[in-house]
């Protein structure tokens, strides 16, 4: 080319015929001088190359061994399995100085164990002549069961790592919480079993890094203190190998949504100081608290409360229900950690007082924006409360008697009572011991309590997921508003997954925030 | 006649003898056997001479000569010299030169009328050349080598060439040589042909390796069917171009 283009003149070549040097057919002269069919008579590049392999398989969980103990899961006429195979013959190649050039699978019956490779590969002979050659290998699958079937099969319920969560309240509202919230976010996907407990849940792993996932896990959502053991199973003292069987043991702390507080000095200390009696709005891997006289926030996480651990004063199941008489605004709203309250005066009676007798209450209130007169609340009576508690008798200060903690919706629900709702919650596929003696009516009011808190917070609703549920039957939809126009607290169409599309698009569909004709993030 | 033989278990023949048709030089060290297969063939009509030449066993491919003139490298001892004086016929001219290309054989390529040469050969020498061998020198390239006298085997009545050379060179060098020209191969696809054989106007030998089809091809294009040894005496040159293509 440059030749020509220096303007010089180059004579055009013709590559000449020359005879074969073995069978003497006329041929183009290459490198070995023979001709391509003589070549592949007088070498074989396929010499000293593996035609014969053993593949180990185990049959229960479909997948092959690769030396020296990882088992790996394989689909057969696969890509991958094509390269699984290829690896096994990457150093003999190298040694024949051979270049694989291509590989594809011939097809055999599957139970016929044999997997069967045509490969193509080039190999330099006589000084540059390159040849190609293509040949059989033929795979022979052995069965062998993998470590871990084998172990499964041995002992079905061999556990090597077991977390237990415990929180020592007399409810188990954290517990159902925490089940739709594991199964969002398929944290127990990998245990063994789960067995239910007295004041808690057991989980057992097959491995002690999945326990130990697990327990990051909760303590992620929840504020927790934790312990790990292990204790020793078996030594082999040859090689030195130990096998160990470890336990977490979990405890969530006892204080709860909506529960009354008696902060001790320390605790207060360390939140600024903020009035003994607090209410606990929130729970996640701290816990928020609100004084509801001054509004004043204050948020503990884990380490901070176990610290300085203390229990609640009243709990849920001691609230009672009160009719607001009169409720005066005190200041405006104001938002306080992601939540809107207005401190207001109002007047209170219980309503088992109401119309028997005189006995009311003047109080402050967070629920200002809430409440009207003629509404029903609960809250927590702190005047008749019997309560035994070393703080709140060591205080000399002012203590509210009653302390109001949300609306009550209970007599409009009664109207809805036995109805079922237009969505349903899955379940972790949970043992029962059956040791303990389960109350099932107390279990049952429980539950249906839950699922009301669920409707009432869209916040708790936020981490997990709700289902259409199919039975539902949408024709008495209108007699849902109510009189005075306030709907009871119900869960907006958009909020639910088809129960059927929750594999597939679990990451998509969901994450919506309050239906406030905010549709689905992405579609 | 081609005749397939070995020297001490080496098919390369032609770098441990040379072949005119005056007179045979072969090496010495070698068995009888191989001695008495040229001595068969060639006995009573050209002298069989046993040499070294500077001292080693590559004759063939250290000097070059015709029925005219024998040409030696400068590093040819004197006791060699005088002794292929003694025992070559006495028409035949032997002539150190002073070249510094010294392995002639590889260099240079003649029959009894006509010589291709290497291209960086000297000019003194190429004189001599003509002088003392009495033929028509040409500078060539074979198939891009300058080693002409390797790759190429020239004998009065044809030529065999390197296999890759093209249609267009063979062409020429037929028109220079005035002998038809093909390209092959000997000892079983081996591209050096002058190393693997060695040819004169009646006879030839070719290393055992040579196969069949080699060895008919050699025979047809030298004309070793149906020849005797008789001295060849000068001929009208045709113009022929004859190659397998």
């Amino acid at each position: 080319m440059m030749a020509q283009d220096a303007g010089m003149f180059t004579v055009h070549q013709t590559i000449g015929s020359v005879l074969c040097c073995k069978c003497g057919i006329r041929m183009q002269p290459n490198a070995a001088n023979m001709c391509v069919k003589c070549l592949r008579s007088e070498v074989d590049i396929t010499e000293g190359l593996l035609k014969r392999l053993v593949l180990v398989h185990c049959p229960e969980c479909e997948s092959y061994l690769q030396p020296p103990r990882t088992w790996v899961k394989l689909q057969l006429e696969s890509k991958e399995l094509l390269t699984f195979c290829l690896k096994k013959l990457q150093k003999n190649m190298n040694i024949n100085k051979v270049k694989l050039v291509n590989a594809e699978f011939i097809w055999t019956e599957p139970h016929s164990k044999r997997v069967k490779v045509k490969v193509s590969v080039q190999k330099e002979v006589y000084n540059g002549a390159i040849l190609e050659q293509s040949y059989l290998i033929e795979y022979v699958q052995q069965d062998h069961m993998c470590e871990s079937c084998s172990r499964v099969a041995a002992n079905p319920d061999q556990w090597v790592a077991a977390v237990q969560l415990r929180q020592h309240v007399s409810h188990r509202r954290t517990f159902f919480y925490l089940e739709q919230l594991i199964l969002r976010h398929g944290a127990a996907a990998r245990a063994v079993r789960i067995k239910q407990m007295d004041h808690g849940i057991d989980f057992y792993f097959s491995n002690r890094s999945h326990g130990n996932k697990f327990v990051e896990f909760i303590g992620k959502v929840a504020p927790v203190k934790s312990r790990s053991d292990k204790q020793l199973v078996s030594h082999d003292s040859k090689s030195n190998n130990y096998n160990y069987k470890y336990t977490f043991s979990v405890e969530i702390s006892p204080i709860c949504h909506e529960d009354l507080i008696c902060l001790p000095p320390k605790a207060a200390a360390i939140l600024g100081n903020i009035g003994p009696i607090v209410i606990c709005t929130k729970v996640t891997n701290s816990i928020a608290l609100l004084d509801p006289l001054t509004l004043k926030f204050g948020f503990l996480d884990a380490e901070q409360y176990w610290r300085t651990s203390f229990k609640s004063l009243l709990t849920s199941r001691q609230l009672v229900e009160y009719i607001v008489l009169d409720i005066e605004a005190v200041s405006s709203e104001i938002t306080v950690g992601g939540m809107k309250y207005v401190l207001a005066d109002a007047q209170v009676a219980r309503v088992s007082d109401f119309g028997k007798n005189d006995t009311q209450f003047s109080i402050r209130t967070h629920l200002g924006h809430l409440l009207k007169p003629g509404d029903l609340a609960l809250g927590y009576d702190l005047y008749g409360a019997n309560s035994n508690d070393m703080e709140l008798d060591r205080y000399k200060g002012y203590i509210p008697e009653v302390v109001l903690i949300k609306k009550s919706y209970e007599e409009k629900r009664q109207k809805r009572r036995g109805k079922p709702r237009s969505w349903k919650l899955k379940s972790l596929n949970m043992e029962v011991d059956d040791k303990i003696k389960v109350n099932e009516d107390k279990n049952d009011a429980e539950y249906e309590n839950f699922l009301k808190d669920l409707e009432e917070n869209p916040e708790l609703r936020f981490n997990i997921s709700l289902y259409q549920n199919k039975d539902y039957q949408p024709s008495e939809v209108a007699s849902v508003t109510e009189d005075d126009g306030q709907p009871i607290p119900s869960v907006p169409d958009d909020e639910l997954l088809a129960a059927d599309l929750l594999a597939a698009e679990f990451d998509d569909l969901d994450l919506i925030e309050d239906g406030d004709g905010e549709d689905d993030m992405a579609e | 006649m081609a005749t397939r033989l070995q020297f001490e278990n080496n098919c390369d023949i032609g770098v441990f003898s040379k072949l005119t048709n005056a007179y045979c030089m072969v090496a010495i060290g070698g068995s009888e056997s191989f001695y008495s297969v040229f001595e068969s063939e060639l006995s009573g009509v050209i002298p069989v001479v046993k040499t070294s030449i500077a001292g080693t066993r590559i004759v063939g491919r250290l000097c070059a000569g015709n029925k005219n003139g024998l040409l030696l490298p400068h590093t040819t001892t004197d006791q060699e010299l005088q002794h292929l004086r003694n025992s070559l016929p006495d028409q035949v001219v032997v002539q150190r030169i002073e070249e510094k290309l010294s392995a002639l054989g590889n260099c240079i390529a003649c029959n009894d009328h006509v010589a291709l040469t290497h291209t960086d050969l000297d000019r003194e020498t190429e004189e001599i050349i003509a002088d003392v061998l009495g033929v028509e020198v040409f500078r060539q390239t074979i198939a891009g080598n300058i080693l002409v006298g390797s790759f190429c085997s020239l004998s009065n009545r044809g030529g065999l060439v390197h296999p890759h050379t093209s249609i267009e060179d063979l062409d020429e060098l037929s028109t220079l040589l005035q002998v038809p020209l093909v390209a092959g191969t000997v000892n079983r696809g081996s591209e050096v042909i002058a190393a693997g054989m060695i040819v004169n106007d009646w006879t030839a030998f070719c290393g055992s390796d040579t196969t069949a089809t080699e060895l008919s091809v050699i025979e047809s294009v030298f004309k070793l069917r149906d020849s005797q040894p008789s001295v060849i005496v000068d001929e009208m040159r045709k113009s022929l171009i004859d190659s397998y293509v």
